[in-house]
């Protein structure tokens, strides 16, 4: 399957003679299983594992919960207090599935900038960034209709919220938010479809995860040097990399148990920590919350949605010139689904011909900006959106874009990139060399070649 | 090298996770108190003569306008709860009536029945109060405060319920209550006063104590299963970190030949 030359599945006796014939699987999962792995991944290559095993737990979880839980306006709220209450486990299940969502969305975001530093988007792997935002994009629906299930006071509201967006949008908008509430108001209708496609999604996304592997499978990793591995010939190709089994199943196995102990904790000791208490009140159509927050994943593009009022010139301008069609809150709904769409585009906005971070001087400080910009958009996200907060979810949201459209296409040309190690052998063994406890610290006494 | 990018990526998960706790950062705008409870901590559990007697003020101060809709009679009994015998489950149950949709009557309640839910709108069901208020925020809403003391929910309702300062209002043919917990006028009543309920254990029916007694057995309503979900964690926590040296060991083992040969050559 892969492009990198290695050992492919032979059936040796008769009954994998007869299987093969009729159906490869098994080659195919040895395939899977065995394919050519740079040696030299760091940490940051362990949260695909674990984003595979978040799914796979929402999934099992998910699908015990739905046994015990009722889609409807009166009975939503009561029957996830009689899983809480009355099911065997269930109160376990139930926060493990609350609080794996806050994991699954962590370690995509992880996941995500690790692609950013490393240049894991670029030729050849677009489709794999692309099918990865997809992804991503079907996480956000998928987390946002299951929280609207428990039918808490920030369910409800959070979902007259977002699905207003759609209300915002001018001419069909309010036809387009009554046909997917199924009716003019968050009610029934729309809880039951919300359960429907919460279901339904992770199913989709699954299909897709499956589609992207195989999509890096074909090009190979990417690894932390960016440099591709050397496809000479099977020998050649065995020094840059390692099979999958064992080496990285286990050094991942190893991250996610570490990972796992931690979420464990969070889970056993204070479930409720990450989640908002108004959602332990029941919701109520007449009762508007002091605030309206959404969970803290969606919390950068929360800001972003806030941060045009129509105060700020761009608005006004913007406004004026379509003839008062788009308004300040159509605007910042542009903006935030703008946010993911210049997101998605990065393969193409990066003009560097240098994957790796690492040999990028200049784009270092950008990315680790671009992170801390993240977090700061994350805070303002929670804040109300009043004074302070909106001029700093302003600035924030203006090097979001800044860095996507100005900043990555100018870079490949300004930036002068270091120079590139010759393979992913040469680099693993450097950093062996650095990894050594003995000898002194600072300069290397091996003598340093002039080239 | 590989120690430095853990801990990179283990500073940027914590970095990135930082801010999450910012959304539950509410203004808490009244004082609430940080009360002990014997629930607090990762070992705390239930004191059962607290929950008995925060039941006795429950029945006795708060039933009569609030209700527990999604608390059972029966889980009254239940272990790491009150631990009420069944015969004294069932005789506090028969102390209330519920509506019996198939007789098209009140009856009296029994064990699988629910309490009442609350007897009027302005009353909010208690059930899941402890878990619907948070107590504490932190400095610039980063939610710091919570992260050391919890979310605060039981401190919030003992605080509560001993935060009138006395001061009345009369407004639009209604009395309003100022309340520093809650920072504003209320339109509940204060309803504990020293020594308003005889406690048969032998303890002082003191306010302080009497609003800890119920804020405890508010706590157990709203998160019921609160000891055995810990328990769950330290086995899990315990499992986990055991399975990770045993992966690490065998990690080590298992990349050794490849890095001893690559620092060979």
């Amino acid at each position: 399957m892969a492009g990198i030359p290695h050992d492919h599945y032979e059936p040796k006796t008769n009954a994998e003679k007869y299987i093969h014939r009729r159906l490869p699987i098994v080659g195919l999962i040895y395939d899977t299983i065995m394919i050519p792995t740079p040696k030299n991944l760091n940490w940051m290559w362990i949260w695909g594992i674990v984003l595979m095993f978040c799914l796979i737990l929402q999934i099992v979880t998910g699908i015990v919960l739905a046994m015990h839980y009722t889609p409807h306006v009166d009975f939503a709220f009561a029957s996830v207090e009689h899983i809480m209450r009355n099911v065997n486990g269930g109160h376990m299940l139930r926060y493990l599935h609350q609080n794996g969502a806050m994991l699954f969305f962590l370690a995509v975001y992880l996941h995500m900038f690790r692609g950013m530093y490393y240049g894991s988007y670029k030729t050849p792997r677009e489709i794999t960034w692309i099918i990865g935002m997809l992804i991503y994009l079907l996480m956000m629906a998928t987390a946002f209709m299951g929280y609207v299930l428990p039918w808490g006071q920030m369910s409800f509201w959070g979902a007259t919220v977002i699905t207003g967006l759609f209300g915002a949008i001018p001419g069909i908008g309010e036809m387009l938010q009554t046909w997917l509430l199924g009716g003019p108001a968050v009610d029934n209708a729309a809880l039951n479809r919300f359960f429907s496609l919460h279901y339904l999604l992770p199913f989709v996304i699954l299909g897709l995860v499956i589609v992207h592997v195989w999509a890096f499978h074909t090009t190979g990793n990417n690894n932390p040097t960016g440099v591709e591995v050397r496809r000479g010939s099977k020998e050649e190709a065995a020094k840059d990399t390692l099979p999958f089994w064992p080496y990285f199943v286990i050094k991942d196995l190893f991250a996610l148990v570490v990972i796992l102990a931690l979420f464990w904790a969070l889970v056993g000791f204070m479930p409720n920590f990450l989640g908002h208490t108004d959602n332990y009140i029941e919701a109520n159509p007449l009762v508007t919350p002091p605030e309206i927050v959404p969970e803290w994943y969606f919390l950068p593009f929360y800001a972003i949605l806030r941060a045009f009022t129509s105060d700020v010139w761009i608005v006004i301008a913007v406004n004026w010139l379509s003839f008062g069609i788009i308004d300040a809150t159509f605007f910042g709904v542009l903006a935030m689904f703008g946010a993911i769409f210049v997101w998605a585009l990065l393969p193409w906005l990066d003009t560097s011909s240098v994957r790796s971070g690492r040999y990028r001087p200049m784009f270092k400080w950008w990315f680790w900006l671009f992170i801390i910009n993240f977090v700061v958009l994350t805070w303002a996200g929670a804040m109300p959106a009043e004074g302070i907060y909106t001029n700093i979810a302003l600035i924030g949201t203006t090097y979001w874009f800044a860095y996507f459209l100005v900043i990555m296409p100018l870079l490949g040309v300004l930036e002068k990139p270091l120079p590139e190690p010759d393979s992913i052998e040469q680099d693993f063994k450097e950093s062996l060399k650095s990894d050594e406890p003995k000898g002194p610290k600072g300069p290397s006494a091996e003598p340093i070649p002039a080239e | 090298m590989k120690l430095r990018t853990l801990a990179v990526a283990a500073l940027s998960a914590l970095v990135l996770a930082l801010p999450a706790t910012m959304a539950e950062a509410k203004k808490v705008k009244g004082e609430v108190t940080n009360f002990d409870f014997s629930f607090q901590g990762l070992t705390g559990t239930y004191d059962r003569n607290q929950l008995q007697r925060g039941l006795q003020v429950y029945h006795e101060a708060c039933a009569s306008c609030h209700g527990l809709q999604y608390v059972a009679f029966r889980t009254l009994s239940d272990r790491n709860g009150p631990e009420l015998p069944e015969d004294q489950m069932r005789a506090f149950a028969a102390m209330y009536e519920v509506w019996d949709p198939e007789l098209r009557d009140w009856r009296t309640a029994e064990g699988p029945d629910h309490f009442p839910e609350s007897q009027f709108e302005g009353a909010p069901d208690l059930s899941l109060m402890t878990k619907a208020r948070a107590g504490f925020s932190g400095p610039y809403g980063l939610g710091i405060n919570q992260l050391m003391k919890g979310i605060g929910g039981p401190e919030y309702v003992a605080s509560f319920l001993l935060g009138y300062t006395g001061e009345e209002d009369f407004q639009a043919g209604s009395m309003f209550y100022y309340n520093k917990a809650y920072g504003d006028w209320v339109s509940m009543a204060p309803v504990l006063f020293d020594d308003m309920v005889f406690y048969e254990d032998g303890t002082p029916a003191t306010k302080e104590q009497m609003a800890l007694d119920v804020a405890a057995f508010l706590t157990w309503t709203a998160e019921p299963k609160l000891v055995e979900r810990k328990h769950a964690g330290f086995v899990g926590v315990i499992f986990l970190s055991v399975l990770s040296v045993l992966l690490y060991l065998t990690n080590k083992q298992l990349w050794a030949p490849i890095k001893k040969a690559a620092k060979k050559d």
